[in-house]
């Protein structure tokens, strides 16, 4: 092995660090409890879009994110709490994606998506200098930047529009959400504003993840995406409460792995029994620390802010 | 069949195509925050020199291309094919106009190019970066001028046409970067 070096600089490591502090300071101003929680774990994230790293020989998973255990943390009563956790994601490399990343998650007791939103705005304005942030519907944002109504259109209207817009892609099938995620990745992202931060809110009620439904005409999902200078860094939900729907939905995604040939996950039993106990009305949101850091050092290469990137690892 | 997974893309891997052998420039993993990831590719189809854009599902296959670049010396033409051989194996190819292209007018006896093999068999050739040629045909030289300002076409004995200062006279021998068709200097026997 050559190659021992660190891919990032000496400047940059120390700004991480420095970083790293703040976000400690401002949830300690706040009163946010910082906790830490297992990464490795006998459930898994059934998401179909996200791999878990398996213990060789064992049933015992990576975890994907601190969620599931921070949400039983909550539902134990432990109250608003952050964490800086260390997470993986089998297969996810590239100029803003690193397999082992960290993550900085954080729940607030009944408050719902929009008041996260303002204070993920005011971490930022304090870390970054950022300036205040807007805010989009989903519905929004393809209209003015991918031009099409994510709601009305099917999978006709959105292939379309993809052929129509020079994307050359395979088929992606009938799945309307695969379109809008291909219309969402190669129209919207690249065309938003790049000089505010801005949000990006109430998905396709098929998109919901973890975030409640508001129900509607279409029905909404009360999560939201956070982009600057071109980049996704947070993703947050007002947080699904309802253990039953929970369950449905985590078998719905393993209905959707089995469908595309990827293994059945199993379901996280100690997060439904935490949801049937009672979990408190609260709002939640992971942000990517690697890219914060990147839009820190004004860098456009994640492997430019880790000491030893995947590759080095 | 060997295949590749996009997990595997990096520049240089050669793939199949709608059919035909490319190599890919550049990739870029690009995934909403939840929900289906995507390769962007940037692809050069190999036999038309052609760079196009195609995206991938993350987790999609593609075939592999058998491709190799092989440094060989080129015989010679039989006003059909252009022949090359394996300095070491001996081995001879022999390539039409489709895969030498352009590479023609810089096609010199015992040069050795880079052959794109697909299958075996020559999808495009490569000059080496300089090559020496021999003017065939020009004007007359002005006498005195060395600056090399203003020039004039020149045609090669392997039919290219290089801007040359006015001093190069036919017969002089050439030094031509193939990679920009410029003029690099006169040789001196």
């Amino acid at each position: 092995m050559s190659d021992w070096r660190p891919a990032a600089s000496p400047a940059v490591l120390a700004l991480r660090a420095r970083l790293l502090a703040r976000i400690r300071a401002f949830f300690q101003a706040r009163n946010v409890l910082e906790v830490e929680t297992p990464c490795f774990s006998r459930a898994a994230n059934p998401d179909p879009h996200i791999e878990s790293f398996r213990l060789a020989g064992e049933s015992r998973w990576l975890h994907t994110s601190p969620e599931f255990a921070m949400k039983r943390l909550l539902a134990a009563g432990l109250g608003d709490c952050f964490q800086i956790a260390r997470v993986f994601r089998a297969g996810e490399a590239g100029r803003r994606h690193n397999p082992e990343f960290t993550l900085l998650e954080w729940y607030r007791l009944a408050w719902d998506h929009h008041r996260l939103m303002d204070e993920v705005a005011d971490l930022l304005g304090e870390l970054l200098d950022a300036p205040p942030a807007r805010r989009l519907t989903y519905r929004e944002a393809f209209v003015e930047f991918a031009g099409i109504d994510p709601f009305t259109a099917d999978v006709v209207d959105l292939r379309a529009r993809a052929v129509e817009a020079g994307i050359a892609v395979s088929d992606l099938g009938d799945d309307p959400d695969t379109w809008r995620d291909l219309l969402l990745t190669h129209l919207v992202e690249p065309n938003l504003p790049s000089e505010i931060p801005l949000f990006i809110h109430d998905w396709p009620a098929s998109q919901a993840a973890l975030a409640r439904i508001r129900p509607g005409s279409p029905p909404l999902a009360e999560r939201f995406e956070l982009y600057w200078r071109g980049m996704e860094l947070a993703n947050g939900y007002h947080e699904l409460t309802d253990a039953t729907e929970q369950r449905r939905r985590f078998e719905q995604e393993n209905a959707r792995r089995r469908l595309a040939g990827l293994p059945s996950m199993p379901l996280d039993e100690a997060l439904l029994a935490a949801l049937e106990h009672g979990l408190p009305p609260c709002a939640g949101v992971a942000l990517g620390v690697d890219r914060l850091v990147m839009l820190a050092a004004g860098v456009d290469d994640i492997r430019q802010v880790l000491a030893f990137d995947w590759e080095r690892a | 069949m060997a295949t590749y997974s996009t997990n595997e893309f990096r520049s240089g891997l050669k793939i199949m195509l709608d059919g035909d052998p490319c190599v890919i420039i550049e990739n870029e993993f690009v995934k909403p925050g939840k929900g289906q990831a995507f390769n962007r590719v940037k692809i050069r189809n190999l036999k038309t020199g052609r760079v196009l854009e195609k995206t991938f599902k993350s987790g999609e296959t593609v075939e592999a291309a058998d491709v190799i670049d092989t440094e060989m010396q080129y015989l010679y033409n039989d006003g059909d094919q252009w022949h090359f051989m394996d300095p070491e194996t001996y081995e001879q190819v022999a390539a039409d106009a489709t895969a030498v292209g352009d590479a023609a007018k810089w096609l010199k006896e015992q040069d050795i190019c880079t052959v794109t093999l697909w299958n075996g068999v020559p999808i495009s050739v490569t000059p080496p970066n300089h090559v020496v040629l021999t003017v065939v045909e020009t004007d007359p030289g002005v006498r005195g001028d060395t600056s090399g300002g203003g020039g004039k076409p020149a045609t090669t004995d392997t039919g290219a046409v290089v801007r040359v200062p006015l001093f190069i006279n036919e017969g002089d021998k050439i030094k031509v970067d193939t990679r920009t068709g410029e003029y690099v200097g006169r040789v001196k026997e």
